[in-house]
């Protein structure tokens, strides 16, 4: 059996997902504020390494990283009406990229998995 | 054995091991995080080296271009029998004398300064320079001028505006003579024409003396037999201000691929008058918002290159209006003339603002 990252499509199909998704999460007035004064560059290998780390690819990122990246945008106002918006991008990206809906209901476990860490619980 | 060196230092990795590995165990405090090439936190610039391709997965073709790789993603024993690495240290960036060559100014607020490098300087049209007076004072300037045959001095043009009590900008308007010696020490910056897709259409749009590296690199475009159109939008608060109207109108003519707009700024606070405004020669130059007629300027037009330049209000939303209207991030490169920010690897350099 596969992992759920070569399931996805592995690297090729997270580069495909990084511009469609950070896209998706920069058009939503919700949330774009957050990402205002970020360099683009970085945030989009940002992306990539939580796209990754979603999906099962291999990776480092830890509950740590996620809980010190989200300090700021907490001491902000981040909650959690933000953080479901960035799921549902999520979704709706792998939807859009032809990924199965089972799939999708796995990588948004994971994605809401990290909900404490990236709200500071 | 591979060797990397870092600032003078010649580590031995072991065998088998990352570059950015190496560096940990040496002691060297190299950011990273993701460590499998997805975060780009190692990303750091190699001097010398067969750089593998796997190292430089994900990076936009300039990063690539300048020896750009990610720390984690290369294993030089795995490369080659005895590979020698050595890490870029910015701080040794190549730095020679230079001779003011020529002076001119189209108008009161811009000048346009060619220098001569005394000795071989490599670049590419589109990056930055630091320019230095004898006594010490630096800023960023951005290359206009197409580089030099390889091994060979280099001439270099600059474009800067008047900016009232900016040090380096009053100097080099109202001080600097033919004759005159400064030091030039990079290049730097990511934003500039990079071969491989000869038929992309090409958009470059900016205000002001943002106008240099825009020229530079459509000029490089066409030097590299580009294909596809090369569309250039150069904004300015008034028709006086489009300084090289005649010299762009004139190289529409030559190279048909080669379309040039200028246009005036709408102010923002109030609404613009109905009519355009004339320049020195030619058409009415439309009065428009720049990101307006950048947006229509991309309809129609996948696989569009986009580059822009000028000041950061300008520049930071631009970008993000070029992304959201669908251009992929990789093609969108940017030269924001911030003043007073930390320079990064990445596309946002830092200069005076008058220094365009």
């Amino acid at each position: 059996m596969s992992t759920l990252f070569e399931q996805v499509g592995g690297e090729p199909a997270i580069d495909a997902a990084v511009d469609i998704f950070y896209r998706k999460v920069l058009g939503d007035p919700r949330i774009a504020d957050f990402f205002d004064g970020v360099d683009m560059n970085q945030q989009a290998a940002k992306q990539k390494a939580f796209l990754t780390f979603v999906c099962g690819g291999p990776n480092h990122y830890t509950g740590k990283d996620m809980r010190s990246a989200h300090a700021r945008l907490v001491k902000g106002g981040l909650t959690d009406v933000h953080f479901d918006a960035v799921v549902e991008h999520l979704g709706a990206t792998l939807k859009e990229l032809g990924v199965a809906a089972p799939l999708i209901a796995q990588i948004a476990a994971v994605a809401a998995s990290t909900r404490a860490d990236v709200l500071g619980r | 054995m591979a060797t990397v060196t870092w600032k003078g230092q010649a580590l031995a990795l072991a065998p088998d091991e990352t570059v950015l590995d190496g560096l940990l165990r040496n002691g060297i405090a190299v950011a990273s995080s993701c460590r499998v090439g997805a975060c780009q936190s190692c990303l750091l610039r190699a001097a010398r080296g067969s750089i593998p391709e796997s190292a430089q997965k994900g990076l936009g073709a300039t990063l690539r271009a300048r020896g750009y790789f990610l720390a984690c993603r290369w294993r030089p024993e795995g490369e080659g029998a005895s590979e020698l690495v050595e890490i870029a240290d910015d701080a040794t960036l190549p730095s020679v004398a230079a001779v003011v060559r020529a002076l001119e100014r189209p108008t009161p607020d811009v000048v346009r300064l060619g220098l001569e490098t005394a000795t071989p300087f490599a670049y590419r049209a589109g990056q930055f320079v630091s320019l230095a007076r004898a006594d010490g004072l630096t800023r960023s300037c951005s290359l206009a001028s197409l580089p030099p045959t390889e091994g060979r001095a280099a001439s270099l043009e600059i474009h800067v505006k008047r900016l009232p009590g900016g040090q380096m900008s009053t100097y080099l308007h109202d001080v600097v003579r033919v004759g005159d010696r400064l030091t030039v020490r990079g290049p730097g910056g990511d934003c500039f024409y990079t071969e491989g897709r000869p038929r992309d259409p090409l958009l470059l749009a900016g205000t002001g003396t943002g106008l240099a590296p825009l020229l530079g690199i459509a000029r490089d475009a066409l030097a590299r037999g580009h294909l596809g159109p090369i569309r250039l939008i150069h904004g300015a608060l008034a028709a006086a201000g489009l300084y090289a109207d005649a010299e762009l109108r004139a190289l529409a003519r030559v190279h048909p691929t080669f379309r040039y707009e200028p246009c005036v700024l709408q102010p923002p606070p109030s609404p613009a008058p109905a009519s355009g405004s004339r320049a020195a020669e030619g058409d009415p130059i439309p009065v428009r918002d720049l990101q307006e007629q950048v947006l229509d300027a991309l309809r129609g037009h996948p696989g569009v290159r986009v580059f822009l330049c000028g000041p950061p209000e300008l520049v930071v939303g631009l970008r993000r209006r070029v992304f959201l209207a669908g251009v992929p991030l990789a093609d969108i490169l940017a030269d924001a003339f911030i003043t007073a920010a930390p320079p990064t690897p990445t596309t946002t350099t830092t200069r005076e603002p008058g220094c365009g």
